[in-house]
């Protein structure tokens, strides 16, 4: 797969697109490392990692938005160091991503033709709509859409969206349509219908790669399956070869990580109860488990599945939909994020710039904002009284910075994410919600965030920890539940551990040797 | 007191030099006290806009709650035999019940503040006009409230060799105290800021933003009918049509000059304070320069105008500036953002 620039001259028929010996580092992350692959006309690649492996990086090099630090793009025999957006346009490479760019308040055809509608009337340059409308009818046609071009977008459903993404992208002379995820909230007569889609862009000529964690439907779509893990290839599967079993295989690849065994925690006392409540985004699943004191429980799964909006419950921010919660034994029916901190509930979120932390603020009054009913006197804050919890959870908690009166932005990621703990810790937790505690983190941080979250299950506080990060979720847990969609699709104790059996539960999958449910 | 409040005090002193030097009467201790005066009733209304805005809100109908409540008191007690002092309840009352009204729309039923509160401009400015027939409300032939009139319009240490200091600018006083004690000191005023900087990472505090924001309106109105009566104690007779009309404004224009964004989670209670004060100033300027009073609304446009932008431009060029400098610096240890 080296020789691909040969390999595009000597074959007409051969691979147009070819990337060679990519590599991409972000700070503190190597994002994509020595990766190579090659996209022929008509074919349709299947494209599959964990969270983290690299996948969008990728994208972003194909799309031009990001350039490679090393490597090369060859297009048509054209050999680049890095792509501009027009360059990956002109190409014909074209994207529908998850979350869609469409214009709910415009008609299909006006999508499609968005910034390049055609005119009419001179120098008033007025839209044509009629002419638009049926310059848009021939490409939904060809997906065999089921709507007029004059639909308006906010009337179709999600997946018939898709479809006006891809009649976009067949308008621009798309050679190359990367499908991101198109099937994550799909349901499955959908999904079918889309498989029906692609095999007919094959059949044109067009190619597709197509970027899904379900991997039933990649070995039925798939011409050839890239395997990426930690920016690496982790290996191609030809047609023949593509099976769910050696899929997951290369995803996982590594040696599992040896476990920091420190003993086993069998768990104190029942902290949380959640018994089958419902999310507004889920409201059909019911969810169901428990946290216990001084035991870390990872929640994993997708992204997607449900894990965040549990969190939200949790902690009175959403309301439920069924179900109850109880806490230390005692009804718990939160109505506000007000109620969860007072009985002793917090949640570091996962968006730490936008709800964990008030960034124009000194250090100090993040850190007392949730408990200034004890830092103060007949309404009044009290600023030294504040100052001195602030300087002792700078202190305790290692926040590297010059004063506590700096503000939060101007801080690194790991130190924010301290401040975000430090908040919590200068109360009493009783149960401790992580979401993504350490995404966007230095190594060094990593290691005493992950500290500090055992001493403080140590010290009999339950914890519930949301990660995407494999061995993050391995390595800290004492116990595991894992989330498929809005549901919990199977609980893991230490000796189940292993990166294979959370990437079956996510993707909704049985144990091998049949799970608890 | 900030930097930004500073320039505008600057302003207000280059402003009142160049009235002086056109038209020594500027300083004269009659127009000092009458400026005093409308000073003190417009800076307790923008002491009120202030906490909406602080919020990210914004209150529009201030103007007719000040026609509606100004009506309503001078009838109590002009008309209907009430006891000033229970009016004056009342209308506070009423105040806070409109502000909850507004509060439980923007939050509970996630109105927006704008639509909430223009609506209620024309509202109770309908609701003020029909009261009174749309006639002028006002007081008989020889009806006089001795305390009312010396508390709401009197002067204190007044006497032959002193014009003595407006009561109603002694009031403004110790509203602005109060309210930077709340705004700048108290838990309250913590959650006003975290709210107005950024509800969301204020509600994943524990904070309760539905019950700050709410009662920022309810503040807003309660000084706002307190200003009312005031208002109409100085004018005395009250056309429901015209009364009141464009204070929101003023006080909207004085907060932000004063360094209060409309974005919320910023200002000072000394900056509103100081708005309203250069605000007040340029109205003065047009009287006692000469100039046509039509000109009037075009000055005060296009002073504020001017002050923001150059406040602004001014920040941009500190920024500028700060980062050059910083580009000059040799590499800082990781991890140690730069402070302040």
């Amino acid at each position: 797969m080296t020789d691909t620039a040969a390999a595009l001259a000597s074959t007409p028929a051969g691979p147009f697109l070819a990337l060679s010996g990519v590599r991409k580092v972000y700070p503190g992350v190597v994002a994509l490392q020595g990766f190579s692959m090659t996209v022929s006309p008509g074919e349709v690649i299947g494209l599959v990692g964990e969270n983290g492996a690299g996948k969008s990086t990728m994208m972003k090099i194909l799309g031009g938005v990001v350039a490679p630090e090393a490597g090369t793009i060859t297009i048509d025999g054209v050999e680049e160091t890095s792509l501009s957006v027009s360059d990956s346009f002109r190409a014909g490479i074209a994207f529908v991503h998850q979350e869609l760019n469409l214009f709910d308040n415009l008609d299909v055809a006006a999508n499609i033709f968005i910034g390049r509608e055609p005119r009419i009337g001179g120098p008033l340059r007025l839209v044509d709509t009629a002419r638009q409308r049926r310059m848009a009818e021939p490409y939904l046609k060809r997906l065999g859409a089921n709507f007029s071009p004059a639909t308006p977008v906010s009337a179709l459903s999600l997946a018939q969206r898709q479809l006006v993404e891809i009649a976009k992208a067949l308008s621009m002379n798309a050679r190359l349509i990367i499908l991101d995820e198109p099937t994550s909230s799909l349901p499955l007569s959908e999904t079918a219908k889309l498989l029906e889609v692609i095999a007919g862009l094959k059949a044109e000529g067009i190619a597709v790669i197509f970027i899904s964690h379900r991997l039933n439907e990649i070995e039925e779509a798939a011409d050839r399956v890239i395997v990426l893990r930690d920016g690496r290839l982790a290996g191609t599967l030809e047609k023949g070869e593509i099976t769910h079993d050696r899929m997951v295989k290369l995803m996982i690849g590594r040696d599992l990580k040896v476990q920091n065994s420190t003993q086993a925690v069998s768990g104190g006392d029942v902290i949380l109860e959640v018994n089958d409540i419902r999310t507004a985004t889920y409201a059909h699943q019911p969810v169901s488990f428990s946290v216990r004191a001084g035991e870390i429980l990872g929640v994993a799964g997708l992204v997607g599945s449900g894990r965040t909006e549990v969190a939200r419950a949790i902690f009175g921010i959403d309301p439920i939909y069924g179900g109850s919660f109880s806490l230390a034994d005692k009804p718990y029916a939160p109505r506000s994020s007000a109620d969860a901190v007072s009985r002793g509930v917090f949640l570091v979120p996962e968006d730490r710039k936008g709800a964990g932390l008030l960034l124009d603020l000194p250090i100090s009054e993040n850190i007392t904002l949730p408990n200034l009913g004890e830092h103060s006197a007949q309404l009044l804050v009290l600023r030294r009284k504040e100052a001195e919890t602030a300087e002792t959870q700078r202190r305790n908690l290692a926040i590297k910075t010059p004063q506590i009166s700096t503000k939060a932005a101007n801080l690194s990621g790991g130190n924010q994410q301290k401040v975000v703990l430090g908040k919590w810790l200068a109360m009493e937790p009783k149960l401790m919600i992580f979401d993504e505690p350490t995404r966007g983190i230095d190594v060094g941080s990593k290691a005493e965030i992950y500290r500090l979250m055992r001493n403080l299950a140590d010290s009999g506080v339950a914890i519930m920890m949301i990660s995407s990060d494999m061995e993050e979720v391995i390595g800290v847990s004492d116990r595991i539940a894992v989330m498929h969609e809005g549901r919990v699709s199977g609980e893991l104790a230490r000796n189940q551990f292993s990166e294979e059996n959370i990437l079956l539960l996510a993707i909704g999958k049985q144990l091998a040797g049949g799970n608890m449910q | 007191m900030t930097k930004k409040d500073l320039g505008l005090l600057v302003l207000i002193i280059i402003v009142g030099a160049v009235v002086t030097f056109a038209n020594p009467r500027f300083l004269s201790p009659v127009n000092l006290a009458n400026t005093a005066n409308v000073i003190g009733m417009f800076g307790i209304s923008a002491l009120g806009q202030a906490f909406v805005i602080l919020t990210g809100g914004i209150e529009l109908s201030v103007g007719s709650v000040i026609a509606l409540t100004g009506v309503l008191f001078v009838d109590f007690i002009a008309n209907q035999n009430v006891p000033w002092p229970i009016a004056l309840v009342l209308m506070l009352v009423l105040g806070a019940v409109i502000g909850l009204f507004h509060g439980l729309l923007i939050t509970r039923l996630k109105m927006q503040p704008f639509i909430v509160t223009l609506c209620g401009l024309l509202f109770y400015r309908g609701i003020a006009r029909f009261y009174t027939g749309d006639s002028t409300a006002g007081f008989g032939f020889g009806q006089s409230f001795p305390d009312l009139e010396y508390l709401a319009a009197g002067r204190l240490f007044q006497s032959k060799d002193f014009v003595g200091i407006p009561n109603t600018f002694i009031a403004m006083v110790v509203v602005a105290i109060v309210v930077w004690i709340v705004m700048h000191r108290s838990i309250f005023g913590r959650y006003l800021y975290a709210v107005g900087k950024n509800e969301e990472a204020a509600r994943y505090s524990g904070i309760k933003t539905t019950l700050v924001i709410i009662s920022a309106y309810i503040i807003c109105q309660v000084l706002t009918a307190l200003s009312s009566v005031y208002f109409a104690m100085y004018t005395r007779s009250i056309a429901p049509s015209a009364h009141g009309n464009f204070y929101e404004l003023y006080a909207i224009a004085a907060a932000v000059l004063g360094g209060f964004s409309l974005r919320g989670g910023e200002g000072s209670v000394v900056g509103a304070i100081l708005g309203v004060v250069l605000l007040q100033e340029l109205q003065n300027l047009v009287n006692m320069m000469a100039i046509p009073s039509s000109l009037n609304y075009a000055i005060m446009g296009g002073v504020i105008l001017l002050g923001v932008l150059v406040d602004q431009q001014f920040d941009a060029y500190r920024t500028r500036r700060r980062i050059a400098e910083a580009a000059r610096q040799p590499a800082q240890v990781a991890g140690q953002a730069p402070a302040e």
